[in-house]
């Protein structure tokens, strides 16, 4: 075992974690632990942009992007910290062009922006330019960026270390443990704080666009030690995955035209959105999805629907739709404005599919996509631990992997890198400030012993079981009952499912015996916290009697503003999992109905 | 369909010396090479040891060689690589530590030797600094590059001699030295105007092909290379 010692540790290396490590590192000593190297982080698949009121080139206000973004949410997003993420979306985004990202370029030389889901002009509820982006790459383009300037100053990395516990003492953070993948050593980071920005969890459900990654290793890490999860029941299923594999197709496809298109060849979003049409809330596309696919009208009666971005399709719709250039044309495409504009999901049809989106529409299906809960925070990411939001101090969270909460029961398109943005930059702020006027709490005795607990009971259990048939059937089970529409008879059903599978999961066996890049053994870890997070997810929605965002049960159709309107926290405690709840945070914007 | 699946298979707590093994599979011809590993990994030996992350061909974790050819195993398909055997080894001249996986370390100190970072010491103004689109296109290939080490490994002089920066730290010079609001071109330069920089590339173009991003790697060496020679970048 060997020990390290820095003010600050950044555990996940994504945009999140950079940006922390960025501004922590400015006056505090920082460590960022990874079990990737840092490119590898799943930012780099995020697609079609950043959300920011540039206005480059029409009337856009942050006020607009925060009523947007309440609303998207269904009204369960905290609406100060929605209004802080939205107001500092513009000088983040900036920042970023100053820090040399290559955004893609309007005829004037601004920052290109292009229209995206639930995204409107508030005067005529029409679609607006908010999505600050570089080509189909915005995610890839941030990660590099980020991780470019980690080097310029310096930033210390752990390349392929997975953290496996947060020490806690006095009730508050005192470093984290960590397994190197080369050596198979334990690693005790011994820190004033720890800042946990891991990303998602989409690996619980079959079709999913998250990378092999996405584990949850930080909610299940912080759950082990007693610190709640919010909001987990609200999970997002993005419209547009590649059909059968999952793999994202950018809600920019839309933005630039492209429509859905059902089995009878129509248009089938105007009649569930008919304002917003194609470029309503994700969650709504969603589940009219579900609902042509249920009335037989998925492609050749499967459970899959045409995107189509082809030019004589896109003009067409333009046309009825009245859409205009920002100089007053015509809004007419090219063959080789969507090849420009779109070549990673060219490219992804073409390999994938054999599919070319620019003469064949792409069949696609929803695909479990974003968690908008997490470990709990407040705007500064802060982890907050309880009903009345008290501080774990020198314990911060940010990126997917919190719940500030701005994305409440629905996450608006281009919301999440700003996410990553704004609140990766609060909590490193946050944590060197913190840092600076605090000492070091002392380690626990044995730091390392409730980790090797863990791999011991992996390790050396006896049994046979294997950890991808308990894998498959968890998203399978999940997929079938815990996704786009739910009923309490099918999380019940999930809820003993996964229960039953934790029990197997106690025998399972791990061929690989070695110290040296054991994948095996991480990746049967990794299985046991998604099994947790699974079990966490579908009790939190079984609980939660009314349908928000993308939380949609049949039994309970409606939203419920009178009992519901307020978030959960589940605990774990004793292998038990106990909810409780916290009020929203309304400032301005009162619920309403829901319309696009 | 069936095909067999060909394996280089080192493991350092076990084999003096690495060996090949044969896994006779069924799989579906749409199958990614990285799903028959992960069949393999799941069923058959949990010792099999590779990278892999996004699984769709943008993190960059698993670039190996898959019938002699740098690939990325998660954007192979079985039908694309022809005929129904497919042998998969690690990335030549970086160190092997476990089967598929090699030591990336001395890979990324070569990346962070040519300044790989946006240098622009003035002021920044409060908005964006202004590029056209023809700026902005200049140096959008290179934008593109994922540090998979494809290009790098593929390199007969990055082979023949370690300390070659190689073609991914080039690409990445390439991409700052021609974007038109960085300031430290002159200085990558004369960085890659050395003996282990732009002058080991002989154009053979091994690169170019390896590279799972299409980018014109080759292209994009000489590009720095008619810089260094003429003192201009345009």
């Amino acid at each position: 075992m060997r020990t390290h010692q820095f003010d600050v540790v950044v555990v996940g290396a994504g945009g999140a974690g950079l940006m922390a490590a960025l501004y922590a590192s400015r006056t505090a000593s920082t460590a960022v632990i990874s079990k990737l190297y840092p490119t590898r982080s799943h930012t780099g698949a995020a697609q079609g942009g950043v959300g920011a009121a540039l206005g480059s080139d029409e009337e856009d206000h942050p006020e607009w992007h925060t009523y947007d973004t309440v609303k998207g949410s269904d009204y369960l997003g905290d609406q100060e910290a929605i209004e802080f993420m939205c107001s500092e979306a513009v000088p983040a985004v900036y920042e970023l062009e100053h820090m040399g990202l290559p955004f893609s370029r309007t005829p004037e030389g601004r920052i290109a922006q292009r229209p995206f889901g639930g995204h409107t002009n508030n005067k005529t509820g029409k679609p607006v330019r908010r999505a600050c982006y570089a080509a189909d790459r915005t995610g890839h383009m941030i990660l590099q960026t980020l991780y470019q300037q980690c080097i310029k100053n310096k930033v210390n990395f752990y390349d392929e270390f997975q953290v496996t516990d947060l020490l806690l003492n006095n009730g508050a953070a005192a470093g984290v443990v960590a397994l190197e993948l080369a050596t198979g050593e334990l690693h005790v980071f011994h820190a004033k704080a720890v800042i946990f920005a891991t990303g998602g969890h989409g690996r619980i459900w079959e079709i999913t666009s998250n990378a092999y990654a996405y584990s949850g290793d930080g909610v299940a890490i912080t759950l082990r030690r007693g610190i709640p999860a919010e909001d987990m029941e609200f999970f997002q299923f993005h419209p547009t995955g590649i059909y059968k594999l999952g793999i994202l197709i950018t809600e920019g496809v839309r933005g630039e035209g492209g429509v859905l298109i059902n089995d009878k060849g129509e248009r089938f979003m105007e009649r569930y959105a008919p304002t917003a049409k194609d470029l309503a809330s994700r969650d709504v596309i969603s589940r009219a999805m579900y609902l042509e696919i249920r009335e037989g009208r998925g492609i050749g009666g499967k459970n899959y629907m045409y995107l189509d971005i082809r030019p004589e399709t896109v003009n067409k719709y333009a046309a009825l739709d009245g859409r205009k250039r920002t100089d007053g044309s015509p809004y007419l495409i090219t063959s080789e404005e969507i090849l420009a504009k779109l070549p990673e999901i060219i490219d992804f049809c073409r390999t994938y599919m054999g599919v070319d989106p620019v003469s064949q529409p792409m069949p696609i299906q929803p695909t479990a996509h974003y968690a908008m809960g997490g470990i709990p925070t407040n705007k500064y990411g802060e982890v907050v631990i309880d009903e009345r939001n008290s501080v774990m101090p020198g314990l911060y969270a940010a990126g997917e992997v919190a719940c500030v909460s701005v994305h409440g029961a629905n996450r608006l398109g281009t919301n999440s890198l700003l996410d990553l943005l704004v609140f990766g930059k609060y909590s490193g702020l946050r944590a060197a400030a913190f840092a600076q006027g605090a000492g070091f709490q002392p380690l626990p005795e044995d730091p390392t012993d409730f980790t090797r607990a863990q791999f011991d009971t992996i390790l050396n259990n006896g049994g046979t079981e294997k950890a991808a048939d308990i894998a498959a059937e968890m998203k399978r089970v999940m997929n079938d009952h815990v996704s786009v529409f739910r009923t309490a008879e099918g999380m019940q059903l999930a809820l003993d499912k996964m229960r039953e599978l934790q029990e197997r999961f106690k025998k399972v066996q791990v061929g690989d015996r070695g110290k040296i890049f054991n994948t095996d053994l991480l990746n049967t870890w990794e299985l046991g916290n998604l099994l947790e997070l699974a079990e966490v997810t579908t009790a939190s929605a079984l609980s939660r009697q009314e349908s928000r965002g993308a939380h949609a049960r049949e039994d309970y159709p409606r939203r419920d503003d009178a009992n519901w309107l307020k978030h959960t926290l589940a605990w774990k405690e004793d292998c038990k999992i106990r909810l409780g709840y916290k009020p929203v945070e309304i400032t301005k914007y009162e619920p309403k109905e829901r319309v696009y | 369909m069936q095909v067999r699946l060909k394996v280089f298979r080192y493991n350092p707590e076990k084999d003096k010396k690495p060996h090949y093994e044969t896994y006779t599979l069924e799989v579906q011809p749409t199958d990614r090479v990285l799903d028959l590993l992960e069949h393999v990994k799941n069923y058959i030996d949990g010792t099999l040891s590779y990278r892999r992350s996004c699984a769709h061909g943008i993190c960059g974790s698993d670039a190996m060689r898959i019938n002699g050819r740098n690939r990325l195993a998660c954007k192979v398909l079985v039908k694309d690589v022809g005929g129904s055997k497919i042998t998969v080894e690690p990335m030549l001249g970086l160190r092997v530590i476990k089967d598929m996986i090699v030591d990336m370390e001395p890979f990324f100190e070569h990346f962070r030797s040519v300044m790989p970072y946006f240098v622009n010491d003035d002021p920044p103004p409060k908005r964006e600094r202004l590029q056209s689109v023809e700026q902005r296109e200049r140096f959008d290939d290179t934008t593109k590059c994922i540090l998979c080490a494809a290009c790098t490994t593929s390199c007969p002089s990055f082979w023949a001699n370690e300390k070659y920066v190689g073609p991914a730290a080039i690409v990445n010079a390439h991409r700052f030295i021609f974007d038109s609001r960085d300031q430290a071109g002159a200085e990558r330069l004369r960085l890659l105007n050395d003996q282990f920089g732009v002058y080991r590339c002989h154009t053979i173009f091994n690169c170019t092909d390896a590279c799972p991003r299409d980018i014109q790697v080759t292209q994009a060496i000489g590009e720095v290379k008619r810089a260094i020679a003429t003192g201009r970048i345009d």
